[in-house]
């Protein structure tokens, strides 16, 4: 493969690999809904749970860390292409660990847990589970992208075509 | 002394055969990683908690029902189980190829393998840490919002074990962190 094109797929994949970062974080800061029961008033932000939370944070962290290395691929010393690699490393952890506890929490939300005698919220906030269902299925693309990043960067440190 | 000189020069072509030098380092960190991940494994796939709980009085017999908290209830959980699990298979594997590897003639594909295998374990092993920690968040604190009690005031020890399980988990992921970022580091260009 040519540099050229080596740079293309590595730069496209980054690009991404941002849009899906900032729109899963994006659509899941916007969720919110709330229901009237009884006269009370029920809402449902995305900041109710700690684990929404480490998600938006996790993303956010991701996406500026994509921003930054767009911005500076340009540059072409192969010492610095091993210390991104590394990062692409922990980055894809981080995002990967973020998805997946975000998964398991909203798994409680849509089912319940009967042995926790946890019960299902969906059924009063159907706008909020709809709304961060979709924020985790941009969450889940990130991680897969990152993992293409993480194999490109791979070969291009041992092609030593620097980028 | 011209006779000492003959002889260092004489056991430096002594006839064995040039060896690569097997890597200590890694080989350890892989076996500590193997012990954390499948001390994880172990520790949450044997967390179960009996608990008598008084349900109702009549007259003077109280009537009591058991509850059983184990780690199947929860998918996050499982999920834990099985990415540590495969993690640690991962590492007994890799921690064979290490020792016996350098009989066998590594071409083509192989040397970039493990790099990549190091590094899907590393991140399945931390996708698995991640659901279980705020799943056990979500059982320690419970959340007011959505109207969940916590269930770690009444399960104690199983809260416990699956902290312990926990920790042993992180220890994991750091080590295996390092075992990947050495590996790749090993990696040579093509020239």
């Amino acid at each position: 493969m040519t540099k050229s094109k080596r740079v293309l797929i590595s730069i496209i994949l980054r690009l991404l690999a941002f849009g899906a970062t900032v729109a899963a974080m994006v659509v899941m800061v916007t969720s919110h809904d709330s229901a009237q029961a009884f006269n009370l008033t029920f809402t449902a932000k995305y900041s109710n749970d700690p684990v929404f939370k480490y998600f938006v944070i996790a993303e956010g962290i991701a996406s500026a860390y994509s921003l930054i290395v767009l911005l500076i691929t340009c540059s072409q010393k192969s010492s610095l292409w091993r210390f991104i690699l590394i990062l692409d490393l922990v980055i894809a952890m981080l995002l990967t660990s973020s998805i997946s506890a975000a998964a398991a929490i909203a798994h409680v939300g849509k089912k319940g847990n009967s042995h926790a005698g946890w019960l299902p919220i969906c059924g009063q906030v159907p706008k909020f589970c709809d709304h961060v269902s979709g924020a985790l299925v941009a969450g889940f693309i990130a991680p897969i992208l990152y993992l293409f990043i993480v194999l490109s960067s791979m070969h291009s440190v041992i092609t030593h075509l620097f980028l | 002394m011209a006779s000492r000189d003959v002889e260092k020069l004489d056991l430096s072509f002594s006839g064995v055969p040039d060896k690569p030098k097997k890597d200590w380092v890694i080989v350890s960190l892989r076996i500590l990683a193997f012990l954390a991940t499948a001390s994880a494994t172990l520790v949450m796939a044997l967390n179960k908690q009996n608990k008598h709980f008084v349900v109702a009085t009549i007259g003077t017999t109280p009537i009591t029902v058991s509850i059983t908290a184990k780690f199947q209830h929860t998918p996050a959980f499982i999920f834990f189980v099985i990415a540590n699990g495969v993690a640690s298979l991962h590492s007994l594997v890799m921690i064979g190829v290490d020792i016996l590897g350098p009989q066998f003639d590594y071409k083509g594909l192989k040397p970039v393998l493990i790099p990549i295998l190091d590094m899907m374990s590393l991140v399945l092993a931390s996708a698995g840490d991640g659901a279980a920690t705020f799943m056990s968040e979500l059982g320690r604190n419970g959340n007011s919002h959505a109207r969940w009690d916590k269930i770690c005031d009444k399960f104690e020890s199983y809260c416990n074990r699956g902290g312990a399980a926990l920790i042993a988990s992180f220890i994991a992921i750091i080590l295996l962190l390092v075992i990947t970022v050495m590996s790749i580091h090993k990696l040579k260009p093509k020239k």
